[in-house]
Parts: C-alpha cells; sequence; structure tokens
C-alpha cells in the first residue's frame, strides 16, 4: 500500500487522489496503518470517510494527526435513543435476517422512536407492528429465531415482557440446551425499563432481578448513546439470547460517538473514572448519580474509582476483580429491588471471588423493596441519590 | 420379476415386500380410498372423501404406524423397569395423524408438537436409536441426552420439538410460519397441540397474528378428548375446537383414519399458501393414560378404551385396507409386525448399551461457543474482550 500512495507522488492530479482514496478508505478502516507520503497526509482519509468528497479537502487541510486521535475526534452527536436506532439501522443494512418486532414499532416509530423511519424503508414484515400479545409475539421471535431469523423483540415498557417470562425462560434461554446444540437463539429481546418520573409503580419495573437466574441468555444494561449502540450491535451479532436494558430517563442523552463503525463486547465493564480509593459497581441510570456523587467526594478528597458494570450476566469479574485488588472497598450502586437484585449477586459473587483482597464488608445500595409509588417525593426516596453514595463511601473509607 | 428378490435387509424396504405380494397391482397403481367419515368444515369447503393412495404407500403406512405402535408399547415396558424416568407421554392409538401428516408434506414443511413427541420425530426422520437413547438419557440421544422425553429435536428433518409448557408451542409455531414468509419459501408449519392446549390464551393470541399476516400457519388440534385427567366437556364451554377459530377456517377430520388425514394435510397446505392460517382438529384417541404415571382409567372406563380400540384402531383400519385390497397376506404383515419387533428391541439393546452423558456436558450448549462476538473500540486497535 505504501508503494501505491508513494506512485500517487507530487505530481497526481487530485481526480487520480480521489480514486486511490476511495481504495484506501475501504481497506485503512480495517487496518489503521500510519501513512505519511511526502507533502500528503492521508491520515485524514482514514477517519470516517463515508463522505469521500469531503475528505479530500479536509485531508489536504489536515495537518500531521496522527491516525488514532483524528479517529476519535470527529464523530457525530447524537441523543442515545437515536444512537440506537443507528445500531440497529447499521445491522439491519448489514443481514437481511435481522426483523424488529414490538408494539407501535412500525408506522408509529416505536413509542421511543428508536424504530423511527425504520419501517418505511425496510418494510412492513421487518419492522413488524404486533397486536397486544407479548407472550405470543416474543414466542414467535423465538420460533423464526431457531429457523435463522435474528429477531429484535420491542417492549414497550420491559415490565410488559414479565407477560412473556415462560417464552423468555423456557424457549430463549433454554432450546439451545434442550436441543443439544441443535437450535441457536439469536434474539435481541430490549426495552426500556427503570424507575421514571412518576410512571406509577407497574411502569417502574426493573426486571433484571427476575431475569438473571433464567441459563442461557446474556444481559447488558446501557448507559451511554456511546455503549447504547456497541451493545445494540453486539446482542444483535450474538448467537445466544441477549436482554438488553435500557432507562427511560436515559433516552435524551447527548454525547458524540464516532463516525466509523465499532462493536462491543456484550461482557465486558467499563471504566468510568479510575481512582484509588474505593470501588463504586454501578450501571444503567445509577451511574449517573454515582458520578454526580463523586464531584463531592473529589472535593473532600475521596478518589473513587467507577466502574459501569454493563454486563448484568454474566459479571466482568476479571475488571471488578483488578479493580478490588487496587482498592480494597467496594460499594454497588444499583435500581433494582435490595431484595434478590443484581447487587445481591455481585455481592456473593466478589465474596466468593476476591473475600482475601477485602478491607472492609461489602456496601450495597438499591432500591427500596416497594412498589415504586407516584408522588415525587416517595418515589425519589425509593431510588438511591448522590448524597446516599456519599455518605456510603465516606463510612466504607472510615 | 426378478426385481422381487432383491431386498434389503437393513431397511425391509415395503416397496420390494409389496412387490412379493401383489396380485394384480403394481406398487404405484393408484387406489382410491374414501375416508370413514367426511370432513366438516367451519367457514370452508370441505375436501371430498376420495383419497388417491398406491399399494405402496398402503404399505408404509402400515409398517409406519406398526412401528410407532410397537415403539411406544417397548416405551411402556422401559419405564416401568425403571430405564426411563420423569415423565413420558405415549402416542399410541393416535399414530395415524403422525403418518397422514407426513404423508402429505414435505421434510422443509415444519411440524412443532408439545410433549408427546416420540411418533412425529420417529416421522420426521428420527432413528430408533436416537429415540431411545434420549429417553434413557444417553448421549446418542436427539438431544443428547439433555432434554429426555419431552425434547426430542430433529432440525434437518423439520421438526422443532418437543416442548413441556402447555400451549407455549404455538407462538414458536407461527414464528416458525412467520419465517418461512419472510424467505417467501413456500413452506407451511404445522403447529401441534391437544385440546387442553386449545384453552390458552396464547393460542388465540398466535392465531389472531397469523391471520393477521397471512402466516402460512396450521393449527393442528389433536383432540383426544381428555386433557390430562379431565374430559373436554368439563374444560370447554364450547369442545368444538375447529370452530374456535372464528374468522380463520376450520375442518374437523376424523384422526384414526391416516388417509383422512392424509387428505386434510394436503387440502390445508394448499389453503395455508394462498390464504393463511386454518384449524385442523384431528378427532383422535390415546390409548395410555395422559402419561406413564396416569393409570388412564380413573376418568374413563376401560369399556370405552377397549371400544375404541375395536372399532377405530389406526393400525387395523389400514390392515384391514391391505387385506381388502389384496396386497399382502395375514401371514405376510404377521411376518412385518415381527420385524418391526425385532427392529425395534435391536434399537433398545443398542440404546442400553450407548454411555451417559460426560459430566463435562453438563455446561456445553448453554451459550454458543465463544459467545459469537468480536469486539473492539473506536480506534479498532486492540481486541478487548478475551473471557474464559
Amino acid at each position: 500500500m505504501a508503494a501505491m500512495l508513494q506512485s500517487i507522488g507530487v505530481a497526481s492530479a487530485s481526480v487520480t487522489f480521489s480514486n486511490h482514496t476511495n481504495k484506501l478508505t475501504s481497506s485503512s478502516v480495517h487496518s489503521l496503518p500510519v501513512i505519511r507520503s511526502e507533502a500528503r497526509t492521508i491520515s485524514g482519509a482514514i477517519n470516517g470517510s463515508r463522505k469521500t468528497g469531503k475528505v479530500i479537502t479536509k485531508a489536504v487541510a489536515a495537518q500531521a494527526e496522527s491516525p488514532a486521535s483524528a479517529a476519535s475526534k470527529p464523530g457525530h452527536e447524537l441523543l442515545l435513543f437515536e444512537a440506537l436506532r443507528e445500531g440497529l439501522e447499521e445491522e439491519m443494512d448489514r443481514d437481511p435476517r435481522v426483523c424488529v418486532f414490538g408494539e407501535d414499532v412500525g408506522h408509529y416509530g416505536g413509542s421511543y422512536k428508536v424504530t423511527k423511519g425504520l419501517a418505511e424503508k425496510y418494510g412492513d414484515l421487518r419492522v413488524l407492528d404486533t397486536p397486544i400479545a407479548e407472550n405470543s409475539f416474543t414466542g414467535m421471535a423465538v420460533g423464526a429465531a431457531m429457523t435463522g431469523l435474528r429477531p429484535i423483540v420491542e417492549g414497550m415498557n420491559m415490565g410488559f415482557l414479565l407477560l412473556a417470562f415462560n417464552q423468555i425462560s423456557d424457549n430463549c434461554g433454554m432450546l439451545h440446551y434442550t436441543s443439544g446444540g441443535q437450535f441457536t437463539i439469536p434474539t435481541v429481546i430490549r426495552g426500556p425499563g427503570g424507575v421514571g418520573r412518576q410512571l406509577g409503580a407497574e411502569h417502574s419495573q426493573r426486571l433484571e432481578s427476575y431475569f438473571q437466574s433464567i441459563p442461557g441468555i446474556q444481559m447488558v444494561a446501557c448507559s451511554t448513546p456511546y455503549n447504547a449502540k456497541g451493545l445494540m450491535k453486539a446482542a444483535i451479532r450474538s448467537e445466544n439470547p441477549v436482554v438488553l436494558f435500557e432507562h427511560v430517563l436515559l433516552y435524551n442523552l447527548k454525547e458524540r460517538i464516532p463516525d466509523e463503525e465499532y462493536v462491543l463486547s456484550l461482557e465486558e465493564a467499563e471504566m468510568v473514572r479510575p481512582g484509588e480509593h474505593v470501588t463504586i459497581l454501578t450501571y444503567s441510570r445509577m451511574r449517573y448519580h454515582v458520578m454526580q456523587a463523586a464531584k463531592t467526594l473529589v472535593n473532600k478528597g475521596y478518589d473513587p474509582e467507577v466502574i459501569d458494570i454493563r454486563s448484568l450476566k454474566p459479571f466482568d469479574l476479571y475488571t471488578i476483580g483488578n479493580s478490588i485488588k487496587k482498592t480494597h472497598r467496594v460499594l454497588i450502586v444499583e435500581e433494582c429491588m435490595r431484595t434478590g437484585g443484581i447487587g445481591a449477586s455481585l455481592t456473593a459473587a466478589i465474596n466468593e471471588n476476591f473475600h482475601d483482597y477485602l478491607d472492609a464488608q461489602i456496601v450495597c445500595l438499591s432500591s427500596q423493596d416497594v412498589p415504586t409509588p407516584y408522588a415525587g417525593t416517595l418515589e425519589e426516596w425509593t431510588v438511591v441519590q448522590p448524597p446516599q453514595i456519599v455518605a456510603a463511601v465516606e463510612q466504607l473509607c472510615k | 420379476m426378478a426385481q422381487l428378490t432383491h431386498r434389503t435387509s437393513s431397511l425391509l424396504k415395503p416397496l420390494s415386500f409389496a412387490l412379493s405380494s401383489t396380485r394384480h397391482l403394481s406398487s404405484t397403481t393408484p387406489i382410491t380410498v374414501e375416508t370413514s367419515l367426511p370432513f366438516t368444515g367451519h367457514n370452508i369447503e370441505p375436501p371430498s372423501r376420495s383419497v388417491e393412495t398406491t399399494p405402496q404407500e398402503l404399505i408404509k403406512f402400515f409398517r409406519d404406524m406398526a412401528l410407532m405402535r410397537r415403539m411406544e408399547i417397548a416405551s411402556d415396558s422401559l419405564y416401568k423397569a425403571k430405564l426411563i424416568r420423569g415423565f413420558c407421554h405415549l402416542y399410541d392409538g393416535q399414530e395415524a395423524v403422525a403418518v397422514g401428516m407426513e404423508s402429505a408434506i414435505t421434510r422443509k414443511d415444519c411440524i412443532i408438537t408439545a410433549y408427546r413427541d416420540h411418533c412425529l420425530f420417529l416421522g420426521r426422520g428420527g432413528t430408533l436409536v436416537e429415540a431411545f437413547a434420549e429417553l434413557m438419557g444417553r448421549k446418542e440421544g436427539c438431544s443428547k441426552g439433555k432434554g429426555g422425553s419431552m425434547h426430542f429435536y430433529k432440525k434437518e428433518g423439520g421438526f422443532y420439538g418437543g416442548h413441556g409448557i402447555v400451549g407455549a408451542q404455538v407462538p414458536l409455531g407461527c414464528g416458525l410460519a412467520f419465517a418461512q414468509k419472510y424467505s417467501k419459501d413456500e413452506n407451511v408449519t404445522f403447529a401441534m397441540y391437544g385440546d387442553g392446549a386449545a384453552n390458552q390464551g396464547q393460542l388465540f393470541e398466535a392465531l389472531n397474528m397469523a391471520a393477521l399476516w397471512d402466516l402460512p400457519a396450521i393449527l393442528v388440534c389433536e383432540n383426544n378428548h381428555y386433557g390430562m385427567g379431565t374430559a373436554e366437556w368439563r374444560a370447554a364451554k364450547s369442545p368444538a375446537y375447529y370452530k374456535r377459530g372464528d374468522y380463520v377456517p376450520g375442518l374437523k377430520v376424523d384422526g384414526m383414519d391416516a388417509f383422512a388425514v392424509k387428505q386434510a394435510c394436503k387440502f390445508a397446505k394448499e389453503h395455508a399458501l394462498k390464504n393463511g392460517p386454518i384449524i385442523l382438529e384431528m378427532d383422535t384417541y390415546r390409548y395410555h393414560g395422559h402419561s406413564m404415571s396416569d393409570p388412564g382409567s380413573t376418568y374413563r372406563t376401560r369399556d370405552e378404551i377397549s371400544g375404541v380400540r375395536q372399532e377405530r384402531d389406526p393400525v387395523e383400519r389400514i390392515r384391514k385396507l391391505v387385506l381388502a385390497h389384496d396386497l399382502a397376506t395375514e401371514k405376510e404383515l404377521k411376518d412385518t409386525e415381527k420385524e418391526i419387533r425385532k427392529e425395534v428391541d435391536d434399537a433398545i439393546a443398542k440404546a442400553k448399551e450407548s454411555p451417559l452423558p460426560d459430566p463435562s456436558e453438563l455446561f456445553t450448549n448453554i451459550y454458543v461457543k465463544g459467545y459469537g462476538v468480536e469486539s473492539y473500540g473506536a480506534d479498532r486497535k486492540e481486541l478487548r474482550a478475551v473471557l474464559p
């Protein structure tokens, strides 16, 4: 490839340059070489150039930028639900077997706009508006997956998927095992859950705790536009059934994400803020409460390490373990109920595996074991708030 | 006539058998058979009672049904000998449904059923050894011993199981039909359930969706009149299951007559490919109780059972047809049954010798190996996920 670039050389007209640029971009996205030919920095051409026309002028204008930083800085800004949609659309473009089932996902565009515009683009059969029959359309998705399709089931609210519990647990999770490996069920079950703004008890459910024992499924929770898109793509590409937990209040988060394609690992945790004094494990919306508390803690002189565990089943004990070995104190902040929640399982897992490294008992802050009340103040008190997190860290680090 | 002596002992082709005994018919001469009862239609014109068949097919029906019958009876003994544990739901008496359906469709069409699946598995191309090994929990079973009696599957044969929870397989069946419509491959799905499952809500939900999107789904209710221990009139306000579809047409079929089943399934396949779902109600009967733990006589009289066996037994019906059309003698049919008995005994012996699964098999096939996902960050420089 270097030879080709050298041959472009000094005297080539911009026309030939653009032809070669096309070839460059298609191959260089995968190989990321550091190429500097005299006087022309091709590096600009490498980053996110789906719009090759513009790239040429930018490439000439951009000075000696290393490909790494050039790859991460420009990007595009979008909201979390748009990131989910982008990931979904890219996967539907890439594989014709990917389809979506859900209530109001087609013509209406999705009740949280995650599937907006997709029905017009892919047709009614690929983005299927189902009647209100969670049990059977989840079952239909599993049946379709048995033949090789890759359906994505959207629960308008995660809580409604309790009606489909049998299908998710027995058919989705267990068919690969009970058929002796004959069938794989590459479904993605996704939807918003969590405590919103006074939505009432039945619309504020957190199903992570109910699904976590089901053998055969993987569970992930997204929290930023970047990981939402990456996890959505990973979940669709995975051969296993994946439940992707989104949060009602996080759909309008804005972030700049890269232009080029990326897929995240379903079993990896994310290091949000490295630190020394205490490991705070969290996921989904509580990440933001923790980061808010972290600001206060830093002012008070503490150095918390915040990890967004992302993968709820299986836990990324590798990242978590390394952190515990460093800090020796753990605080778990979650939105699940106290009884039988993700925090409870995580506490058990950490105690079993890293007991020797702990200097203090694991503290787990979770939501109260109550149905979520409607009244605003009461609802605020069911979930963990930043002052409680600060107090817990202070207590832990005493 | 030289063909007559050609006989492969391993397979015992009915073809050779028929040729050796046919008096005046070749194996492909069409024979017309009348079904025992007329069909009853709901919102649809029922098909005719005359069914085309051939001597070859007649003999094959006899053989297949006798094999299924023998397998179920052998499973009964194995269960009592504690070699099969847990739940064992036997299909004897209902063989005509399996055999008739199989003759009307191809292996590309899908069949999904509940837990009374041993004979359907056989019809879809499963072998006796795979079935018995699975029942006894051995490694050579069709699901590697990890499924059991209620979880027989055969992907290559288009058999999707094998499900323990009553009624849950019907939405799955509609999903199979959806996938067939999606890939436009002109095949249909037969989603089978019983009279007990007919009262499940998810059935109506799935039927609504199948009718809404014109999915090539055929819902087959195997009405053996008893939902476990409860008679149908005690569980259903309207036991006319073929009418339950309301806007979806239905057909009531004598499920003890393999040719009626064949005709109905052929008719249903054509209908489903053009117009969407249809319900077939197979009026059938099971001789055994609901499962091996159920004697089967506390909620019905022995007279009723023996009455059905005398008047409507599916294997007897075919035997009479074979004899009436002079395709074989009594002795030849008895010899076939003896061969089948030996075949089943051999399969059981082979399955008994098959090893139990390795303890490490406890953890295989929970997830697809490697979790199926490669991952890297946006800078695409490092492969970050290396989890065991």
